[in-house]
């Protein structure tokens, strides 16, 4: 198994190899992260895409390994900065938490203390990690809600969670994990609960503060989407594997996993005519974990799949664009079709 | 806040109003007649007669209830019938023993209660969230007689640290306030467990470990404050609950307190310190709920002050 590194001319900030977490249920072992490989490059960002259940988040908390009771990370690395958070110690991960790591979640209405004042719960991460005094902390909070944009943050500073709307909850909530200039940012699709104008100054913010601090961001989302427009690398994710690993541009580009041409087909297109091109979904719906298929794990729904798909798991294999995938026909066990147009109408 | 607390201490009017009919009617719904029963087995008719005229008892309901309304504002609740001393005096003279019991109980129950909740709820499905729920089933089924009376036979003979009657001192204290507060404690325990378990899994719970909060400061400071809303209602219920309560174990431990008074006062057909005594303690119990009204309404920031 090739590892990420091999394709990126970037060093990486964060690299996970082989991570594995599972839920254990009464009978049997939900395997939600199934072997993730991934890196992140430093000052970049990284995509994370797939549909829902495909184990983003549950990747996301367990670099953070803040994965709860009745989940636990099995095995695997997460190299950041060259040491392995999985043997750190809980007291050393809480220096990392909110630190050096940050992260936002998906949902702004819930995420916040709904009986602490906004202030509060910012000034909080300056205290922990800068041992700052209370009033410092407060000080530096309206500093961090002035940052992210939010009108007369002197006041909202005192206010609570339920005074604010979604988007100005979603600051908030990136105020509180850039409060102390955290070197990677772990973003669970920040916008997917707000509407459409929200996410796009959201989104817009994200790079904007980025480009001003330079951490590294991992974005986690379903929405291609937001992948062209905020993202530098592209994970995609399918039932707790990555299938395929690449720069944007050659994503979209020349998309090589059936799946990832599945998601690209059910995106609506701007460049041709709507009116008469259906959008394409992917036929059939995410296996439940309890049926596993035994080979790939798209098999059931891929229109290419053959023999060897339903027998045997393709690696995560490096191709001759750099790029990776985990895909037989890119193979040189491949067994079906021998010319398979993948990319189909895609490719002009 | 201020409009909140004045509408609610509005509110209460009707209440007590309701609670002063209650106790007024207790007079005329007890069988027999009134003044038979005032003037004593033996009285004659016309001493019986005599008796219904300083009563008013010949004037029409209404007016009798307006009488009996003019007095309690004065502070005039009738006269005890076995001692003649004003029932006012008598449940003055008294109602400190019993606040102290179910305050003292209170604080107790709450004490154990949150701590055990708390243990519990973090403890989940563990061996000692188990073994303390089992013991807050026990509390909570143990009736407040039988374990009076456990703790005198078992605990306050074996024992010179703890006195089996009276009220004052901390030795005399100690065994009353445990009868009374143990299912207040269970109740507590239960529901903070319950309360606590529901907060565990929000997702604020999960963006304050991101921040790198330490797991005992996650619990108390960020779970622990949102699980207690709900806990406070039911710690006011408690506290008036309790004051009923005070009843049997007032009893049981032979404490001057106005649950034994009315108890002694009802084997004795005293009936005005009886209809005295449940009204002190209805009022009280209605000030109680408005005080933990407002104090809900202060912790629950999340609604709207309208
Ligand atoms: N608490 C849990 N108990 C059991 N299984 C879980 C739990 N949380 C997540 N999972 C499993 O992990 C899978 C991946 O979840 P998740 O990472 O949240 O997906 P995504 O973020 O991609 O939508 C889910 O399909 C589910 O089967
Ligand atoms: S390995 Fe086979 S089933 Fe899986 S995506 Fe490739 S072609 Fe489809
Ligand atoms: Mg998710």
């Amino acid at each position: 198994m090739t590892k990420a590194t091999d394709t990126l001319i970037e060093e990486p900030i964060l690299e996970i190899r082989n991570l594995q977490t599972s839920f254990f249920t009464d009978k049997f072992e939900v395997k939600a992260v199934d072997g993730v490989n991934f890196a992140v490059p430093k000052g970049k960002t990284l995509g994370i895409v797939g549909e829902s259940g495909s184990g983003k988040s549950i990747t996301s908390l367990s670099i953070l390994r803040l994965i709860q009771n009745p989940g636990k990370v099995k095995g695997g690395e997460v190299i950041f900065k060259g040491e392995n958070l999985l043997d750190k110690t809980e007291a050393q991960m809480r220096q990392i938490r909110g630190n050096e790591i940050s992260m936002i979640f998906q949902e702004p209405m819930t995420s916040l203390n709904p009986v602490y004042t906004v202030g509060q719960q910012i000034s909080e991460s300056f205290q922990i990690h800068q041992k700052m005094s209370k009033k410092e902390a407060m000080l530096r909070s309206v500093e961090m809600l002035k940052l992210v944009g939010i009108p007369s943050p002197e006041r909202r500073v005192k206010q609570y969670p339920h005074e604010l709307s979604g988007g100005m909850r979603q600051r908030v909530m990136i105020a509180m994990a850039l409060a102390c200039d955290p070197e990677l940012l772990i973003a669970d699709e920040p916008t997917t609960a707000l509407d459409v104008t929200i996410q796009a100054q959201i989104l817009e913010l994200m790079k904007d503060l980025q480009n001003r601090l330079g951490m590294s961001i991992i974005m986690i989302t379903h929405d291609l989407g937001v992948v062209a427009e905020t993202c530098d690398y592209v994970a995609v994710m399918y039932m707790g594997k990555v299938v395929e690993y690449a720069a944007v541009k050659d994503l979209f580009k020349h998309p090589k996993h059936p799946y990832t041409v599945g998601l690209l087909n059910s995106l609506p297109r701007h460049d041709i005519d709507l009116e008469d091109e259906e959008l394409q979904v992917i036929k059939g719906s995410v296996p439940s974990p309890a049926d596993m298929p035994k080979g790939c794990r798209f098999a059931p729904r891929c229109p290419f799949a053959s023999e060897i798909c339903r027998e045997r798991l393709p690696d995560l294999e490096e191709s001759e664009d750099g790029n990776q995938i985990r895909c037989w026909i890119y193979t040189d066990e491949w067994d079906g079709e021998p010319e398979v147009n993948v990319n189909g109408e895609r490719t002009s | 806040m201020l409009t909140f607390i004045v509408r609610r201490l509005l509110q209460t009017i009707p209440v007590i109003i309701g609670v002063t009919i209650l106790t007024f009617s207790l007079m005329h719904l007890i069988p027999g007649d009134p003044a038979q029963i005032m003037a004593g087995e033996s009285a004659s008719p016309e001493q019986i007669e005599l008796m219904r005229e300083r009563l008013g008892l010949n004037d029409p309901l209404p007016i009798q209830y307006f009488d009996y309304l003019k007095g309690i504002i004065q502070g005039d609740l009738g006269n005890s019938i076995r001692s003649g001393r004003e029932v006012s005096g008598e449940i003055a003279l008294r109602l400190g023993n019993t606040v102290e019991l179910a305050f003292y109980s209170t604080v107790l129950s709450v004490f154990i209660g949150l701590i055990a909740g708390v243990i519990s709820a973090v403890r989940r499905y563990t061996f000692i969230d188990t073994f303390v729920m089992i013991i807050a089933l026990f509390g909570l089924s143990m009736p407040a007689f039988w374990l009076g009376l456990m703790l005198i036979r078992y605990v306050a003979i074996n024992s010179d640290l703890f006195a089996a009657s009276g009220w004052g001192t901390w030795s005399q204290m100690v065994l009353p306030i445990i009868t009374l507060g143990t299912a207040g404690a269970a109740i507590i325990a239960r529901m903070t467990r319950s309360s606590m378990l529901e907060v565990i899994d929000q997702d604020y719970i999960r963006t304050a470990r991101a921040k790198g909060v330490k797991e005992q400061v996650v619990v108390y400071r960020h779970a622990l404050k949102n699980a207690l809303i709900p806990v406070v209602t039911v710690v006011g219920l408690q506290f008036g609950s309790l004051l009923g309560g005070a009843v049997i174990t007032e009893s049981v431990f032979a404490i001057n307190g106005i649950g034994r008074l009315i108890v002694d006062s009802i084997r004795s057909r005293d009936f005005p310190i009886v209809q005295g005594g449940i009204l002190v303690l209805s009022v009280l119990f209605v000030v109680v709920n408005i005080i933990v009204d407002i104090a809900y309404r202060y912790l629950n920031k999340r609604i709207d002050l309208n």
